[in-house]
């Protein structure tokens, strides 16, 4: 009964090791592996994909993303800059709103856009402004947060530094502390951009035409027309494609930010 | 405690002010704490006056009174002809010309050396490319690091970052130059590369307001030294006087404990 702790340790991983083994070996013998072939991993049909896939939904996919993230950045900023003013109607103004848009599912605000818009305006936007504004509003409210904390960080000996060279405080923010924040920032808000590349298969709620498709989409029309499961797969794939260099990325800038510090 | 001598020099009043600076029962509270309690100070043109006391008895929150980092709560301060506790001077304009020097240094650690000596030089004075460079070179050259001017301030040691701060302070061409402890975050073998580029800058005739814990320094680089204690003025008159034959108690006490070698100095205890 007494086991040293290096017995009991070594005990311990091997009954984890087994366990993984006994897992895999139950998965394998219970799945239909000939259904998968044929339904889930079928690569005739990933090939009757390519290229549309790729020109169409992961390009797609990356334009309407990186046209969210623009405008929610600008925002953001704005929105940043609102919550550390000294003027209080702006800092309510800023919480209301972060409040609002982080409260909501991001699903709520696509069906605003896609139907209310025409609704009370009238007008549709064109496809490109719709997926902005959308995508830029639910992002700017937690890239505001992001950025705010990314100021406040910035050690107040810049500020007054760059004061005493005579800047305007406006000014000493633009040239000094934003540029110090976004260093700051850069690992958290890397991550936003994959939040956002995720969020941005909502779109389908605003109805594409098909050289609109972003992946999920793409997906989904693919998965009903071939009656097949290998498109979502495939989709999934693409998705990783873009997610996990961006993940790779946020870690190397952390260690690099942690290495600085 | 003492009668501050240039206080009503008839000049004053004719606009020809000799005085860089103008101090005039100068008071500043932080809620209930009173740290500044009516200061009158004046520093000539081409003066250096160092300013030394304990640890909290104000003598930072004086230097930044003059160039409004800190709110005056009474009083009036004057600087190169303007009067800054008046609300409707312009600071930015009056802070162009005086240049301030931090303990911290406060590089702006994502510029490189020069940019940091050109940022404010652009976006301040509008002084553009070649002209900025040739301006930040020579003070660069000044103090000794002309070989740095690619370097980032975390490349450089506390004295050369401290060294950095004041040309990049010099490149605005301030008439004035303010310095908070400047030596006193580095390590003692670094000091004295600062401090020679202080007393340069002195023989230059710049007109300096030192805060400083370095005694050697302030016995011969000052034309004057104040000795502050709890808010106020104790004593003030040349070096040898002061820091040579103290007359207040208080200040001799403070002498004692700092030029006492088995007293560990505030700021300049190594690690
Ligand atoms: N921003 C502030 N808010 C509240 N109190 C402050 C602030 N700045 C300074 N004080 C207080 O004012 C007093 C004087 O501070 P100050 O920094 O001017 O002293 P000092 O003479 O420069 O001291 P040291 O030699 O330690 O730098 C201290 O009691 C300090 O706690
Ligand atoms: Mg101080």
């Amino acid at each position: 009964m007494a086991l040293t702790r290096r017995q009991r340790a070594r005990t311990f991983r091997g009954a984890q090791y087994t366990l993984l083994v006994v897992a895999i070996v139950v998965l394998a013998l219970v799945a239909d592996w000939g259904t998968i072939g044929r339904r889930l991993l079928n690569p005739e049909v990933a090939a009757s994909l390519v290229p549309d896939v790729l020109v169409i939904g992961l390009k797609n996919t990356v334009v309407y993303t990186v046209l969210g993230f623009a405008f929610a950045l600008g925002l953001g900023l704005v929105l940043a800059l609102m919550k550390l003013s000294s003027v209080a109607p702006y800092r309510w103004l800023a919480n209301l709103y972060v409040e609002f848009f982080r409260g909501i599912p991001a699903l709520l605000v696509f069906i605003a856009f896609g139907f209310g818009v025409p609704l009370a305006f009238g007008t549709r936007f064109g496809i490109y402004t719709t997926v902005m504004l959308s995508l830029g509003l639910v992002g700017s409210a937690y890239i505001a947060e992001t950025l705010r904390a990314g100021i406040q960080a910035v050690p107040k000996g810049q500020m007054e530094a760059a004061r005493s060279l005579g800047m305007s405080s406006g000014r000493a923010m633009a040239s000094i502390v934003i540029p110090q924040a976004f260093r700051i920032i850069l690992p958290p808000l890397t991550n936003e951009l994959i939040l956002l590349t995720k969020d941005s298969s909502l779109i389908y709620l605003l109805g594409l035409s098909l050289g609109q498709y972003e992946l999920t989409k793409f997906g989904r029309e693919a998965m009903s027309s071939q009656a097949n499961l290998t498109p979502i797969v495939v989709v999934g794939v693409c998705y990783l494609i873009i997610t996990i260099p961006l993940g790779f990325l946020v870690r190397r800038l952390e260690a690099r930010s942690a290495k600085a510090r | 405690m003492t009668a501050v001598t240039a206080a009503a020099t008839p000049s004053r009043a004719t606009g020809t002010v000799q005085a860089v600076v103008e101090i005039r029962d100068l008071r500043k509270s932080f809620g209930d704490n009173e740290v500044l309690s009516g200061i009158d100070l004046d520093v000539h043109r081409g003066e250096v006056v160092c300013v030394i006391g304990p640890s909290g008895s104000g003598k930072s929150t004086l230097l930044r009174c003059v160039n409004l980092l800190e709110q005056p709560t009474a009083g009036t301060v004057r600087v190169v002809d303007h009067e800054v506790t008046d609300p409707d001077c312009d600071i930015d304009r009056v802070r162009r010309k005086v240049g301030m020097v931090f303990q911290q240094f406060n590089l702006f650690p994502h510029l490189s050396v020069l940019r940091n000596c050109t940022i404010a030089q652009d976006k301040v004075l509008g002084r553009k490319g070649a002209e900025a460079d040739r301006v930040a070179r020579m003070h660069l050259e000044r103090v000794g690091l002309e070989d740095k001017v690619d370097a980032f301030p975390a490349q450089l040691s506390g004295g050369q970052q401290q060294r950095v701060a004041i040309a990049r302070a010099l490149s605005m061409d301030p008439e004035l130059m303010l310095f908070d402890e400047p030596t006193s975050a580095l390590d003692p073998e670094l000091v004295g590369d600062v401090l020679t580029v202080m007393r340069r800058l002195a023989d230059d005739g710049m007109t300096m307001l030192v805060v400083t814990h370095e005694m050697a320094f302030a016995r011969e680089a000052a034309d004057r030294v104040v000795f502050m204690d709890a808010g106020a003025i104790v004593e003030e008159g040349a070096p040898e006087q002061v820091i040579g034959a103290p007359r207040e108690a208080r200040t001799r006490e403070f002498l004692r404990r700092v030029l006492d070698p088995t007293h560990v100095e505030p700021g300049s205890a190594g690690r």
